[in-house]
């Protein structure tokens, strides 16, 4: 679920993003806005809005997207492990 | 009389909350894994992180067992304060209308700021002056209130609106200015400032008691 701040909301933080890319050369960046990622495997995807609406998202403030990945006949491809990122940040072997 | 706070994880503000409720009346505190009140006669959501903020400031502390009694409480006619991250819990039960945004400056926050009552007719104002000013401390980085506009037209116009900024004195971008609203009935209320921390001179203010002395039948 991919959840960002309702259109027409201020966004703080996407703004002070925005101010920022270009004092690092990013010219040509607008409309900047920061959002959340919510992954999670489910075994009935169709209750995915519900669980926005009642719980993920505050739908007075924030918009949802929900991207299904069906990977049923291959449970673990393409998960990392959970540890996958730190790991790569130590540089240890994986 | 007697005040019940509730402790979520994550509370800080609940031990003054009781201290500023016992100087009107009886307060104890009320645990979050209880289905039960206590048989308090007010219940104050206090300040602080409750469940650490996690997902969105209140969205998780509004399923806590004692919630669903807060809730009922609150239904039934009886007397809620939310201050502050109590506020936030109490939008996200939809308990109170509108939420809490970051503040505009990304900023946590933390003075002492004029708050003006707009509604003296609430359990939590009876004892005020309408347009009195109160001297109050904010301290938080999501208290921008926000609602949509034909929303915020909707609680004026219901006399929802019990809390302004001063003027000029708005500190996070909050919509209207304001810094507390409360349901229709007038029972349940939230603001971002805490008046439990302006209860004696020593610390600049004691205006924060006029909201406690507000439920307190005789005092009001």
């Amino acid at each position: 679920m991919l959840i960002r701040p309702k259109a027409g909301i201020l966004d703080p933080q996407g703004q002070t993003v925005e101010r920022a890319l270009p004092a690092l050369g990013f010219e040509g960046v607008s409309h900047v806005h920061v959002g959340r990622l919510v992954e999670l495997d489910i075994d009935d995807p169709s209750r995915l809005d519900a669980m926005c609406e009642q719980l993920l998202t505050n739908p007075l403030i924030e918009d949802y997207e929900v991207q299904v990945q069906n990977d049923l006949d291959r449970p673990d491809a393409g998960r990392p492990s959970r540890d996958a990122g730190l790991d790569a940040l130590r540089g240890s072997p994986s | 009389m007697k005040f019940g706070v509730v402790r979520f994880p994550g509370s800080c503000d609940e031990v003054d909350a009781v201290q500023a409720a016992q100087r009107v009346g009886d307060a104890e505190l009320l645990w979050y894994a209880d289905h039960d009140l206590r048989g308090v006669d007010a219940v104050i959501v206090p300040g602080g992180f409750s469940y650490g903020d996690y997902l969105r400031v209140g969205a998780i502390a509004r399923f806590a067992p004692v919630m669903a009694e807060v809730e009922r409480f609150a239904r039934s006619g009886g007397p809620v304060l939310g201050i502050c991250n109590g506020f936030q819990v109490l939008c996200e039960a939809g308990l109170l209308p509108g939420a809490l945004l970051p503040n505009v400056s990304l900023r946590f926050l933390c003075r002492q700021v004029g708050v003006t009552v707009v509604n003296a007719e609430t359990t939590w104002t009876r004892a005020c002056e309408p347009g009195e000013r109160l001297s109050i401390p904010v301290k938080h980085t999501t208290g921008r209130y926000y609602a949509p506009e034909p929303v915020l037209d909707e609680l004026e116009a219901n006399a929802q609106v019990v809390f302004r900024y001063a003027p000029g004195e708005n500190p996070n971008g909050s919509a209207r200015d304001i810094a507390g609203v409360a349901n229709v009935a007038g029972n349940v209320v939230g603001l971002m400032p805490h008046p439990e921390h302006a209860v004696d001179p020593l610390t600049g203010s004691e205006d924060g008691l006029a909201l406690l002395r507000s439920v307190v039948p005789a005092l009001a």
